[in-house]
């Protein structure tokens, strides 16, 4: 009985998504647009869901259990992602962007980090267990990455932390690039233009060395994919293995084979870690790959209606006060969350009449439109939707909602999730997965710092646990 | 909502974790069979199934068994032998 409603739910999810898509296509065409970011939310959704994909429990579950499954899940997506990503540079119909490189990104993922373990999810792991009907990761969502995010980059509270010369450096910075002065007024602004607008960007295959040594395209396959993403990632694989898999896997090795072992018995146990949960590994390599033809579907749609962000079309249906004072919004073109959920809290506090606009995150860059025409909130919605949909076909949706210590934990892993990714312009999949796979080394440098976070929430909550146990054990 | 580690019977135990989200199933997992000896069972509940998956594997390279694996409604139980 159960099942069958799960089924009809599942259907019901699936036949309105198809009905929204029909409906925006038939008022404008140009909301094809909208409709593949759609879509590939609603796939990323389902995978994620399926491989229990979550950019938290990589290195959180090695921390805390010694299991490597989500970290070799990651680490595989990455080489695939970062193989298609070279083709896509290669002939030139990639989306991707480095970003301003420095000591502001291994922050940033520190304080990610922390705020994932805690909540239990990083952003789009949260987007998927809403889907499963978890309400501490909607707490986390909503109160961290889309008001909490939003607050942060709109108010003044944090200009006890800004350098005199990053206020002097944004006032010539924003004069340079046409922005009015009443639209800098956050702290955060002053961090954006006196700070990261000076920063370099780094991408491996533009870089001086990697155009003289390597002749034409080769230049993305061997900077951006080998050296930066794939190289690393199989060193990582070896890492892990040989920390946390090999002692145990030699010793049953040696059990069965009753004698010594040898290089072919490691490179059996790297095969074995890799394939111990095939579905996360399999997931790891359909999210790559998919991963990669987003880029390619989003390009595609940006050449078929000669735009190179989705404002332009807003501007063309009307909707220009959706937009930022560049004409523009947030558009990634590719994978990518939490400005988006940003934006929607920042909707909602504009609504309610804090004023949210004079800010160059939502009043020039990003703008603020209104949720049913945001893209990158459709991508949002259509994980939730994708991961409630495979939820439901495997009966493990249930509506839980928050209670106790994890109302706590969500709230503040939220907003250390929303503060921890706007610094660097990114969370887990923008700032991370996304810049590795596409020859930005800044990406490592934000997964080090998230790295470094997880295993700093790990440590509490081991603390606290241990606590917990110790109480229930007072009985025995 | 609370989480229950109780002694059911000897060399028996029950955790219960039902309602808590990661990481929380997967690390009281894991302590509750630090606190156990060789040979001895626990039956553990819970509701989150992302935790399934790394726990099983937990268990695998920690050399537990996994004797039996149901799912009650949204419940999923696993009954752990400790190796």
């Amino acid at each position: 009985m159960e099942e069958r409603k799960n089924q009809i739910w599942a259907f019901i999810i699936t036949g309105a998504l198809i009905l929204i898509s029909l409906i925006y296509y038939q008022v404008n065409p140009y909301y094809m647009y909208l409709i593949a970011y759609i879509w590939f939310g609603f796939a990323y959704g389902m995978m994620l869901q399926y491989g229990r994909f979550c950019f938290a429990s990589a290195s959180r579950d090695l921390f805390a259990a010694g299991v490597p499954r989500m970290a070799v899940g990651i680490l595989v997506a990455l080489i695939f992602f970062s193989f298609i990503q070279a083709i896509l540079a290669a002939t030139n119909m990639s989306t991707f962007h480095p970003a301003p490189f420095g000591i502001h990104t291994l922050i940033s993922g520190l304080i990610f980090g922390v705020g994932m373990v805690l909540s239990g999810g990083c952003a789009s792991g949260s987007l998927y267990k809403i889907g499963e009907g978890n309400g501490t990761s909607f707490l986390a969502a909503f109160f961290g990455l889309c008001i909490g995010q939003a607050v942060f980059v709109n108010v003044k509270w944090f200009n006890f932390l800004i350098p005199q010369k990053w206020f002097d450096a944004a006032v010539v910075k924003a004069a340079a690039r046409d922005i009015p002065m009443e639209k800098v007024t956050s702290s955060f602004d002053m961090y954006l233009a006196g700070y990261i607008w000076g920063r370099p960007t780094v991408q491996l295959s533009h870089t001086e060395v990697a155009q003289q040594a390597l002749p034409g395209v080769s230049r993305y396959f061997v900077a951006d994919m080998l050296i930066n993403a794939m190289i690393p990632a199989a060193l990582l694989l070896i890492v892990i293995y040989a920390v946390w898999m090999r002692k145990g896997f030699i010793k049953k090795r040696a059990k069965a084979k009753g004698g010594a072992t040898g290089f072919g018995d490691d490179i059996a146990g790297i095969w074995s870690m890799i394939t111990a949960s095939k579905r996360t590994t399999l997931m790891g390599v359909i999210i790559g790959i998919t991963a990669g033809l987003h880029i390619l579907v989003m390009k595609g749609m940006q050449i078929k209606f000669g735009i190179g962000n989705f404002g332009e079309l807003l501007t063309r249906m009307g909707h220009d006060a959706d937009n930022g004072i560049k004409g523009t919004v947030f558009d990634p073109g590719y994978w990518y969350i939490t400005s988006q959920e940003g934006q929607l809290g920042g909707w909602i506090l504009d609504k309610l009449g804090w004023n949210m606009r004079d800010n160059i995150f939502f009043g020039v860059n990003n703008g603020l439109p209104d949720p049913w025409r945001n893209p990158a909130l459709w991508m949002s919605f259509g994980i939730i939707f994708g991961a409630m949909v495979m939820a439901r076909l495997n009966n493990e949706f249930k509506f839980k909602l928050p209670k106790g210590e994890l109302i706590a934990w969500g709230l503040m892993g939220g907003i250390l999730m929303g503060v921890g990714s706007r610094p660097a312009l990114g969370c887990n999949i923008g700032a991370f997965f996304i810049r590795v796979a596409g020859g930005d080394p800044s990406g490592w440098l934000y997964g080090t710092g998230m790295v470094g976070g997880a295993f700093l929430g790990v440590k509490f909550f081991n603390w606290w646990t241990e606590r917990k146990m110790a109480k229930e054990m007072e009985a025995f | 909502m609370a989480m229950k580690f109780e002694k059911t019977g000897e060399g028996k135990y029950m955790l219960d974790v039902c309602g808590y989200v990661c990481p929380h199933p997967q690390i009281y997992c894991k302590k509750s069979i630090e606190k156990m000896a060789e040979g001895e069972v626990l039956n553990m509940v819970f509701d989150n199934p992302s935790s399934g998956e790394t726990i099983k594997q937990m268990l695998d390279q920690a050399g537990h068994e996994l004797v039996e694996e149901k799912k009650e409604g949204s419940k999923i139980i696993f009954v752990i032998k400790k190796g």
